[in-house]
């Protein structure tokens, strides 16, 4: 239970990042997932990540629907506040609290259940949208806390435990992103993390919504041989495409750009995506190439993994709307209401 | 001329026509006229849910002592529409008047000897003076609009005034309506004995009151209250309301420094998205809304829930339309009432509002976020197509600078900080309210908002007691809203004449709500000249006031008159107060038209004919005609 609390004291020593926080100041309560569940490997790329970038908890929303992958809000910046909404419908409510507060810093965690099936409508909205978050799709291929039916990202022979086979063709939201225009759209594994952290880090600094969908095995109802959602199976299939470390402002790229196998893309903050190992005639700022190589490998069995594709240049949702800088919950009353001579004269128009 | 139509400022007229041949503007035009002539009116669109090709009516009833519900009786008609033609003669009065284009001969099998038929030859002015084949169709409209200004003695110098402020800047559109219109106009006045004795007469009954609709005065509402997002998908009655609220935020709502947006208006995808960025917004801590009808509020059921449960505020408005499933999407209906009562499964109770016409909507639009924010629940605002989209004559709208927006119990940082800890859903006050916190603000403050299972502090639970005490302060809360409610209109002065005409005499009301107000109280004045005297009360909001309750249980008979088939106001007084059910009776009109006085009048009648419980049913004034239309 989430009840349940972990010590809080700080190890001696651990390291603080710039606004003073340790890693332990971004965890949230005890997970109540499955022991080997690969979400609370994400949970942990995500304390990481967020720690890294040293981002306030309190500027933190957390947002999910319904699942378990929509349970992980409770297991991370417990500084900060959640939303567990309903099933399928966490774009809707992430949406409208960016809205309402473009300043925070939105972590929206589902599911393939929660946002391929009966959310698929709000996810590809929020993605046309461009809502500025972080959009995880914790990615098992089943429905966990119903106990273990298919859900739309099970691949055409997958198999269920009792050997059930899924002949319906998966819903895959990289290519579904990259067809309706995402902005950010990534493919990680649960049991990388090397690769997971950076990914977060630069999604958490998009401009726009960071589509990451992360291969997340259910070790109690998808982990079994048949399953290509298992460990193993992800282990064997997984092909990195390109590592992407996100550089500060600050800081110099050590390797030259157009060097070979790296490529850069500058953050609209002023920070750069480095993309390293880029395999030849892949370019993530491509959305048609980036296409077919995945068309291309996936259809050999193959799982790409990596920042797929990246654009900074698609204005979002705040953009298109011009919306004032300052976030409008801090709009003051006297400048929202025309007050009373205006509605006088208005008034004239009724006449 | 027969003495029945000599009434100055006391009739009814009725525009047959096809639908989207540009009728409306003409019409809007007489009705604009006659309100600026300082003569109350009022009008009612009756159309079919299509763009183009099916049977229209606008009817207008001018009325000098401010009568302004749907009058049956129609004095004139102007029959523009060969469908409906042979049906719309048979809508006539005895001796009243028929305008019809008599550039093609009347068919002979639809004559009427009591009534006079005034023959226009629209089509063939038009065509000898228009070029365009649009233009030639368009313009009949505004010619019998020039033939009517000369038979009702409309004052051409209030029409040239309107024409000008329409089309002012666009001269060749200006120039074709002044022509059409003086078509119309000159050949009525050549032909015809004008005016007739059925005419219009310059009044000072309009004071500085205005001619506006319901959606337009609900967005106004929402742009005063404070609103600042706003997400819908588009829906008939509903789409206006949020069309208003844009082109009233592109006026009033940018920054005069960068010129950027203080709103964010999101058209979302369907109806579940929309009721969601409004509780995402509510939860970040802006005034949101969202406006709809019936299929949309059926589809928000699920968010509906979540935002009680959660404690989230919420506006939504529903211009209700008429149901089942699609139903009959451009007529009105008052049969949301029980579901959104209790949208959403689970127990789950919401604040309504009902208002009467648009003035009300201005107001209660913005009642509705405070309430939201006070009790911290979503508010549905029940209004309806007859409120939205028509135009009513209501008191000029005014605003009070010093209305401070309620935002409820939502806790400062300095307040965070004093706190030992913060629980979500402790600490109620008086209402049964507990202090909310924003994201944003404060780590001490972070809670996880859920839909699941909780506790006082906000933490999930599946523990008997810790359920029960949350959901058992919900009901409190809600019952505690009632207080904030706008109480009923109640007039009590009309039994008070019967009295003293013997004991034992039983008393009676007509009860009410939302648009049906100016039916019924007309009603009551027509029964009142037969000797039957009846109180009233109009009640606007849910949940129900002591005050209702009272005056329900006063009285020995009380007729709920409702638009819904039902009697679905009459069911949630049933279930939610302790009136005996015996004092409670029912007239339903629901079949899609605004309501009439006379519908009323004979609905009363027959029903205190009738044996207890059974509902008297109207047939809602629909013209036969309607029976051929299929949308």
């Amino acid at each position: 239970m989430p009840s349940i609390s972990k010590p809080i004291a700080a190890p001696p020593g651990s390291q603080r990042n710039d606004v003073g926080l340790t890693v332990r100041d971004y965890e949230g309560a005890m997970s109540t997932l499955c022991a080997g569940c690969g979400h609370d490997s994400i949970t942990a790329a995500l304390i990481r990540a967020l720690w890294e970038l040293s981002i306030q908890p309190h500027r933190i929303a957390k947002m999910s629907g319904i699942g378990c992958s929509s349970k992980t809000p409770t297991y991370f910046a417990s500084g900060a506040h959640g939303f567990n909404s309903v099933h399928g419908r966490m774009p809707a409510v992430a949406t409208g609290a960016a809205a309402a507060n473009r300043e925070l810093h939105y972590i929206g965690i589902s599911g393939d259940g929660d946002s391929l099936s009966i959310g698929l409508g709000q996810m590809s909205h929020a993605i046309r949208r461009n809502v500025r978050m972080l959009y995880v799709i914790e990615n098992n291929g089943v429905y966990g806390l119903t106990k273990g039916q298919f859900s739309a990202s099970a691949d055409v022979g997958s198999k269920l435990k009792k050997g059930e086979e899924n002949q319906m063709a998966p819903i895959d939201p990289v290519f579904l992103g990259l067809s309706i225009g995402a902005t950010f759209v990534a493919r990680s594994f649960s049991g990388d993390k090397q690769q997971l952290v950076p990914i977060l880090k630069a999604a958490l600094k998009h401009r726009g919504l960071a589509l990451v969908d992360v291969i997340s095995p259910c070790v109690t109802f998808n982990d079994h041989e048949g399953s290509t959602k298992s460990y193993l199976y992800t282990r064997k299939h997984e092909r990195p495409v390109a590592h992407a470390d996100l550089v500060p402002p600050a800081e110099e790229i050590s390797a030259s750009i157009g060097a070979k196998g790296v490529t850069t893309i500058a953050m609209h903050d002023g920070s750069r995506v480095r993309f390293s190992a880029v395999p030849e005639g892949y370019d993530p700022g491509d959305r048609a190439k980036v296409f077919q190589y995945l068309q291309e490998h996936q259809t050999q069995g193959m799982i790409p993994t990596g920042l797929l594709y990246l654009n900074e240049s698609v204005p979002d949702m705040h953009e298109r709307n011009n919306t004032n800088d300052t976030p409008l919950v801090q709009v003051p009353f006297e400048s929202l209401c025309p007050g009373s001579g205006a509605l006088e004269e208005l008034m004239e128009d009724f006449r | 001329m027969p003495e029945a139509n000599s009434r100055v400022n006391d009739f009814a007229f009725k525009l047959a026509n096809v639908n989207g041949t540009g009728s409306a503007s003409a019409n809007g035009l007489l009705m604009q006229a006659i309100f600026r002539m300082g003569i109350p009116v009022s009008g009612k669109n009756l159309f079919p849910s299509n763009i183009q090709g099916l049977p229209t009516w606008y009817e207008i009833r001018v009325n000098k002592d401010g009568r302004t519900s749907r009058a049956l009786d129609y004095d004139l008609i102007v029959a523009m529409n060969a469908q409906t033609y042979a049906r719309d003669i048979q809508e006539v009065r005895a001796g009243g008047y028929l305008l019809f284009d008599s550039s093609w001969p009347l068919d002979k099998g639809v004559q009427r000897p009591d009534v006079t038929f005034l023959g226009v030859p629209l089509a063939q002015l038009c065509v000898e003076h228009f070029r365009e084949p649009r233009e030639r169709i368009l313009m009949k409209n505004i010619a019998y609009a020039g033939s009517l200004i000369a038979l009702l003695d409309i004052e051409m110098s209030v029409v040239e005034e309107l024409l000008q402020e329409t089309y002012g800047k666009k001269k060749a559109l200006l120039e074709s309506n002044q022509k059409a219109l003086k078509l119309g106009y000159d050949f009525a006045k050549q032909n015809f004995e004008c005016p007739l004795a059925l005419r219009v007469q310059k009044m000072n009954a309009n004071g500085d009151k205005i001619l506006i609709d319901g959606n337009t005065a609900t967005a106004l509402g929402a742009l005063y209250a404070g609103c600042t997002v706003a997400a819908w998908y588009p829906i008939t009655p509903a789409t206006s309301v949020m069309e208003s609220f844009k082109s009233l935020c592109e006026r009033y709502r940018k920054d005069p420094k960068t010129g950027k947006n203080n709103f964010a208006i999101l058209q979302a995808e369907d109806e579940l998205a929309a009721i969601g960025i409004v509780i995402g917004a509510g939860w970040a801590g802006a005034r949101a809304f969202t406006s709809t009808a019936g299929p949309g509020i059926s589809l928000m059921n699920e968010f509906l829930g979540l935002a009680y449960y959660a404690e989230i505020p919420a506006v939504l408005v529903d211009v209700q339309r008429v149901g089942p499933s699609t139903g009959m999407p451009t007529r009105t209906q008052q049969a949301d009432l029980l579901l959104c009562a209790y949208a959403s499964h689970g127990d789950t109770k919401h604040i309504l509002l009902f208002p009467a016409h648009p003035a009300e909507c201005f107001e209660f639009a913005v009642t509705s976020f405070d309430l939201a924010e006070k009790f911290q629940t979503p508010v549905i605002l029940m209004s309806d197509l007859d409120i939205g989209m028509n135009d009513w004559v209501v008191p000029r709208l005014t605003w009070d600078d010093s209305y401070k927006p309620e935002r409820g119990r939502v806790l400062s940082p300095e307040q965070i900080e004093k706190l030992g800890h913060f629980h979500r859903y402790a600490d109620e006050d008086e209402y049964f309210v507990t202090p909310r916190t924003l994201p944003g603000v404060s780590a001490k403050g972070a809670f996880l908002t859920r839909g699941s299972g909780h506790n006082r502090l906000g933490g999930y639970t599946e523990l008997p007691d810790e359920y029960q005490a949350v959901v058992d302060r919900l009901a409190e809360k809600h019952r505690a809203a009632a207080r904030f409610i706008p109480p009923p209109v109640i007039d009590s002065s009309r039994s008070s004449k019967g009295k003293g005409k013997g004991k034992g005499r039983t008393s009676f009301s007509l009860v009410t709500l939302g648009g049906c107000d100016a039916a019924v109280r007309e009603a009551l004045d027509l029964l009142g000249q037969r000797g039957i005297h009846g109180d009233y009360m109009r009640i606007r909001g849910f949940p129900f006031g002591a005050e209702v309750e009272a005056f329900l249980n006063v009285h020995d008979f009380n007729y709920i008159v409702e638009q819904n088939r039902d009697h679905q106001l009459k069911s949630l007084i049933t279930l939610e107060t302790g009136v005996p059910k015996e004092k409670l009776k029912s007239l339903l009109f629901y079949a899609g038209f605004p309501l009439s006085a006379g519908q009323v009048v004979e609905g009363l009648l027959s029903a205190m004919g009738k044996p207890d419980g059974e509902p008297t049913r109207g047939l809602g004034g629909m013209p036969e005609a309607l029976s051929g239309a299929e949308g």
